[in-house]
């Protein structure tokens, strides 16, 4: 029997060093692009300051791409070491976008960044910019496949179950790979780690300008970031919102819990602001509602319905039952029976499979399950709903925010008043966690608003685990919490070290705390 | 189109190329971490051992990436069965990885002794317990894993936690991971020599002399056990080969000796083992005649001769059940669908030909020795 204990510890392990791995992906998807506009402009102008520039931002990015690398290999091992049963049913259709990542983005990326380091004697500077685009573009384009990959598990397309092989299999590869929740969740999360590089690049240019040092170095770095900053974050909000119409289309429960939607309202449906969502009485307390603004999100009409939770919970609860119809079909058909009409039922029940395998958390057989037991599985297929309501709201309240620093941060720095506006290179200092903080919360909307499932109405999370035990996953939790939070303690270390000592780290006798006086003069 | 029985083939061929990619690219920076103590004592001299695959030890790694991504792809079920099964030891293989990312990057950031003599520790463990684990899981694959299939095809284990992972520490099995061990320390070493300088070179060479003949006793040792005291697996029945893939079709048997019917049934099998023999020992003859590039050719070629015979002796069988043989997955019943390994054998053949292109240049890019003059020249980029 399913585990309650063994489930969750599994889910925080995964929730844990996901998490942890996505603290240092945005820096490096935004830094990368950023060394390859400043690089550029080295290589067009001439002037050294742009390669400091590019090789002092370099040296931050290494610090955070090593800790990257290291929390990725993670993720490369968990799907089997933790997730076996998932790594089984849709590794068909989930492990080829994993493998062509593999094949056409980490090699590029892991392949130019040695060079990018360590090459700057050896080649020329046409080659060198090359290899610093090579490796942003390869960066990138493994959040691409990534995303593809968990852009399936989210809106399961191009695919089937077969009884035969008892698993998910891919019918169309282009389906899968032009999956539209992929590709919106593609440029949102690319977009995002943008904005993190970005706010990273604006914050400390900042500190740099208020303590009055490396004046020079730091207004272009702030210039070059509030630019492309400025870009991404309305980028994101656009697709952020562009990501909002495609759950209205696809995933109606995420949709609905993020809004608190207990009841389908009349279309055009209002947006709740905000309020307190209270799950048991499926009510929202305190309610500040938008008119019509979600229906307009959602379904981008005056007319169409946004279906709200409690009508979702009826629905599965028909596809629960149906569900049972199917399983009790596969069964049958796993056993030996190859007659047609066992078949044309399985046939006719297939979509439902994975609701029939949510009757697995109450009994062995889901043939067996009481009408007691369907009732509460469809009950279950609705997320917890304050948390997804709250983590959306900061997460895009935050969004907002940086777009108001960078806008006011662009507009100052043009029109030459940013020396002059102390108050905005304190707030751009103060937006450095920001982004990590947005980052984070998307990743919890998108996945625990994907709860029960591991794969949207295909797989229940709780079926997805190995047979471990419980020994085994505390024994593994303990692993990873001794070891990643040491190598936090030392990355961090490290990069407020070198962010502390700025260009000066680079050895070149240029910059602040290589010169005898303490003078501010621009070195160029 | 390729029909569905060949492209079975096709991608256990594949996934061995991968393996083989692995042991010669990200084997050698492991190698060389693994001989590290050895060959360099003073901080310049650890600096230009580890300068010497600074560059690429990161696209090296991505071949070991690439392998267990392309398992997932290719054998879901073994990529289900092994890494969930070897609960432990891929843990103690990924803990010991970690060192090596920040290793390399952090190390020569700090100019203190005891924090670079910290690192170069955890560069040794990255190197040289993950060359040891996969020895010994291939040796462990070879006598076969406590596992078995339900009806809905989820994995289950016999014992779990140190239960789990003492078992795998047997002879056998450390023996193979000797093999592991040395030969991607003597390829490690055999690359130090080649692109290292001053003592760091000397000592590789005199290392990788003593070394390689090791790797080819140990291996021919192994072989013979195989031959006398380990009990292989043979199919008795199963459902055609192009069939959907059903791993509880079959009929398995464990037979002494079974792990040689290749070589009986497939004569010109026996180069793999002949070569893996072979390789080493003509390793040690060039590393000591002081010709280096010779020597890495025939390390690489040795190691594709030991990885080879590991598969062919196993053939068809990737990770056969010692709980239940049925249960046992081969190159027939554990792959993807037809259409998946269509998809990712048009991915390989499309982007490998890139990688290695791209591979070549930036290895071509850095060539040279790594001296301590370069090193302390540029002593603030240089790891």
């Amino acid at each position: 029997m399913i585990d309650p204990t063994f489930v969750e510890l599994s889910r925080w392990q995964f929730a844990a060093t996901a998490l942890y791995h996505f603290l240092f992906v945005p820096l490096t998807l935004g830094i990368s692009w950023l060394l390859v506009i400043m690089e550029t402009v080295y290589v067009m102008t001439g002037k050294e300051i742009y390669k400091d520039m590019t090789k002092f931002w370099g040296k931050l990015f290494g610090i955070n791409f090593a800790i990257g690398v290291t929390t990725g290999l993670t993720m490369e091992f968990e799907f089997g070491t933790n997730w076996s049963y998932y790594s089984h049913y849709v590794g068909d259709v989930f492990g080829a976008p994993l493998a062509i990542e593999g094949l056409m983005a980490f090699f590029l990326e892991s392949t130019f960044i040695g060079l990018f380091f360590l090459g700057w004697d050896k080649l020329s500077k046409r080659k060198h910019l090359a290899v610093t685009f090579f490796t942003a573009l390869g960066s990138n384009l493994s959040a691409l496949w990534i995303l593809i990959a968990n852009g399936w598990m989210q809106n399961p397309v191009g695919s089937v179950f077969s009884p035969e092989t008892m698993r998910m299999e891919m019918q169309s590869f282009a389906a899968v790979v032009l999956n539209p929740v992929a590709q919106v969740k593609f440029v949102h999360t690319v977009a995002a780690g943008y904005v993190t590089g970005s706010v990273f690049v604006m914050a400390i240019s900042a500190w740099y300008i208020l303590k009055g040092r490396d004046l020079a170095f730091a207004r272009r770095s702030f210039a070059v970031a509030v630019g492309f900053g400025l870009a991404a974050s309305l980028s994101v909000i656009v697709l952020g919102d562009e990501s909002g119409y495609e759950l209205g289309d696809v995933q109606k429960v995420k949709l609905a819990a993020i809004e608190a939607e207990w009841k389908t309202e009349p279309a055009p449906a209002s947006f709740t602001l905000f309020g307190f969502p209270d799950q048991a009485s499926r009510e929202t307390i305190g309610a500040v509602k938008l008119p019509w603004a979600l229906g307009l999100i959602a379904t981008r009409s005056l007319d169409k319905p946004v279906v709200g939770l409690e009508d979702l919970t009826k629905t599965h609860e028909d596809r629960i039952r149906s569900g049972k119809i199917a399983y009790g079909a596969l069964a049958e058909i796993r056993a030996g029976d190859k007659s047609s009409e066992t078949r044309a039922t399985f046939d006719a029940h297939a979509k439902d499979i994975g609701f029939g395998l949510l009757l697995k958390q109450f009994v062995e057989d889901p043939t067996q399950a009481t009408d007691a037991q369907i009732k509460a599985a469809a009950e279950g297929t609705i997320p917890t709903v304050w948390p997804l309501f709250w983590a959306f709201r900061i997460m895009v309240g935050l969004g907002f925010l940086m777009l108001f620093v960078f806008a006011a941060g662009f507009w100052l720095n043009a029109t030459k008043r940013l020396e002059q506006n102390r108050w905005l290179l304190w707030m751009a200092v103060v937006m450095l966690p920001a982004p990590w903080i947005a980052c984070e919360l998307g990743w919890f909307v998108a996945e625990f608003g994907r709860q029960p499932w591991a794969i949207g109405e295909v797989l229940p999370t709780f079926l997805a685990t190995s047979s471990l035990t419980t020994g085994d996953l505390i024994f593994s939790l303990a692993g990873f919490l001794t070891f990643y939070t040491s190598l936090l303690v030392i990355e961090m270390f490290l990069m407020v070290k070198f962010a502390r000592r700025g260009p000066s780290s680079l050895g070149t006798g240029r910059y602040h705390f290589e010169r005898d006086g303490l003078t501010a003069a621009p070195a160029e | 189109m390729l029909d569905y029985e060949t492209l079975k083939l096709v991608w256990w061929g594949l996934v061995g190329a991968l393996l083989m990619g692995f042991a010669i690219t990200d084997g050698m920076d492991m190698g060389v971490g693994t001989l590290l103590p050895f060959v360099a004592r003073t901080d310049t001299e650890r600096r230009i051992a580890i300068n010497t695959v600074g560059p690429h030890w990161d696209g090296n790694q991505v071949w070991f990436i690439t392998a267990g991504g392309a398992i997932f792809a290719a054998w879901p079920a073994v990529y289900a069965a092994a890494f969930s099964g070897f609960y432990m030891a891929m843990l103690l293989v990924l803990f010991a990885l970690f060192f090596r990312p920040v290793g390399f990057d952090y190390r020569s950031k700090i100019d203190d002794p005891t924090w670079r003599n910290a690192w170069d520790w955890g560069l040794f463990a990255g190197g040289a317990i993950p060359a040891l684990i996969f020895g010994v899981a291939f040796g462990n694959l070879l006598q076969g894993v406590p596992f078995r299939l339900d009806d809905l095809l989820r994995v289950h284990y016999q014992g779990s936690l140190l239960t789990a992972l003492l078992p795998l520490l047997n002879p056998f099995a450390l023996l193979a991971g000797v093999i592991s061990l040395a030969m991607l320390a003597v390829h490690g070493g055999v690359w130090l020599q080649l692109r290292a300088s001053g003592d760091v070179e000397t000592r590789a060479r005199a290392l990788v002399v003593r070394l390689a003949p090791m790797v080819a006793i140990a291996f021919a040792l192994a072989g013979l056990w195989l031959w006398v005291g380990i009990d292989g697996y043979r199919i008795v029945s199963e459902p055609a080969h192009g069939a959907l893939p059903d791993p509880l079709a079959k009929e398995v048997v464990r037979a002494p000796g079974a792990w040689l019917d290749i070589y009986t049934a497939m004569p010109i099998a026996i180069l793999a083992p002949a070569i893996g023999l072979i390789g080493p020992l003509m390793t040690a003859a060039l590393a000591g005649a002081g010709r280096p590039a010779a020597a890495f050719v025939t390390s690489a070629i040795g190691m594709v001769g030991i990885i080879a015979t590991a598969g062919l002796s196993m053939f068809p069988f990737v990770m056969p059940s010692s709980l239940d043989p049925r249960s046992s997955l081969t190159i027939w019943d554990a792959p993807s669908s037809h259409l998946t390994l269509t998809v990712m054998f048009w991915a390989v053949v499309i982007f490998l030909p890139i990688v290695l292109g791209y591979t070549v240049w930036c290895y071509a890019n850095m060539w040279g020795r790594v001296t301590a003059d370069e090193i302390e020249a540029r002593s603030h980029s240089a790891y």
